[in-house]
């Protein structure tokens, strides 16, 4: 299926809006979704770090004083 | 020797299984989704009805397909999260509905986009259309139903219960199109019949199907994962995880 040109590809026969508007929400869709878990995960690591820190720093002062 | 089925049934060691398998899955359905967009576009010829219109069914069907087929494997973890009390298969079930709920919109909305040129409506309420927004309204209740319980147990049995309830809408929607006269069309693709459609556009079709489904394995990995580090934050092999990474 070779296209005319770039603007033809761009066209779609006249459906350019249905088709791209189609593909375009679904590569967001998909993208947004890997973006969103993979900031859900990176913050609940940072959470765990500084929990087990303060844990950590508890600890430490219990043994020195 | 004896197969050990339960060994990664205990979220420490699913954990680090799953670790191993998303990478795999991700780069697959990367590669798969680059084959299958360029079959759509550049070797998938026109249709000689709808021209290019027709392309769309290179993401509508796929996701509409996933919709159905995430939410049976939703209500299957959550049928055994809730009969065998294993809270690790809850929790694969909640980490499905996310996904699932995506899916379905995208089915909806590119058959929205694909049906207002060629139907000349955005939306009618046909037997089809119709059960596939009650499967989005189902999976948007059941998150809504998992997050307004703060106990992670009791949510994952609700939401089971929810999760069984609605099974009885994937027929409904998949032989819709054979029970009522609906504006929709019938089922294009049967494992029986042979095919109505043109090969390559099938192939372009099946190619991007498995691509979202390999997607969906590794969305629900990682998710999986994430919920089972909230969960399990107070154990010691999560603290212990945590010390290599600090």
């Amino acid at each position: 299926m070779a296209w005319a040109s770039l603007s033809d590809f761009l066209s779609m026969g006249g459906y350019g809006f249905y088709v791209w508007g189609s593909f375009l929400v679904f590569l967001i869709c998909l993208v947004g979704e890997v973006v969103l878990v993979l900031n859900r995960r990176r913050t609940l690591l940072k959470q765990l770090s500084l929990t087990h820190k303060a844990t950590k720093n508890e600890k430490n002062n219990e043994t020195t004083t | 020797m004896a197969i050990n089925w339960f060994k990664y049934s205990s979220p420490a060691s699913f954990y680090s299984l799953a670790g191993k398998l998303i990478p795999i899955f991700s780069i697959v359905a990367l590669i798969l989704f680059v084959v299958g967009l360029y079959i759509s576009f550049f070797v998938a010829p026109t249709d000689f009805q709808q021209s290019e219109a027709y392309r769309i069914i290179f993401i509508h069907v796929p996701a509409a397909w996933m919709s159905m087929f995430l939410y049976l494997i939703m209500a299957g973890w959550a049928a055994i999260g809730l009969a065998f009390n294993t809270r690790l298969s809850s929790m694969i079930a909640t980490a499905i509905a996310p996904t699932g709920a995506m899916f379905t919109f995208l089915a909806l909305w590119t058959g929205a986009l694909w049906g207002k040129p060629m139907w000349g409506a955005w939306w009618v309420w046909d037997a089809r259309l119709t059960s596939e927004l009650i499967l989005f309204f189902l999976y948007i209740g059941f998150m809504a139903l998992q997050a307004a319980i703060d106990d992670p147990r009791r949510a994952d049995k609700a939401g089971a219960v929810l999760a069984l309830v609605g099974v009885v809408n994937i027929p409904i929607i998949y032989f819709s199109v054979k029970w009522w006269n609906t504006l929709h069309q019938g089922a294009t693709v049967s494992l029986t019949e042979s095919p109505k459609m043109a090969s390559i556009m099938l192939t372009g079709m099946l190619i991007m199907s498995i691509a979202c489904w390999m997607y969906s394995i590794a969305m629900v990995l990682i998710r999986t994962r994430t919920i089972i580090l909230e969960r399990e934050r107070h154990t010691v092999w999560v603290s212990e995880l945590h010390k290599e990474t600090t």
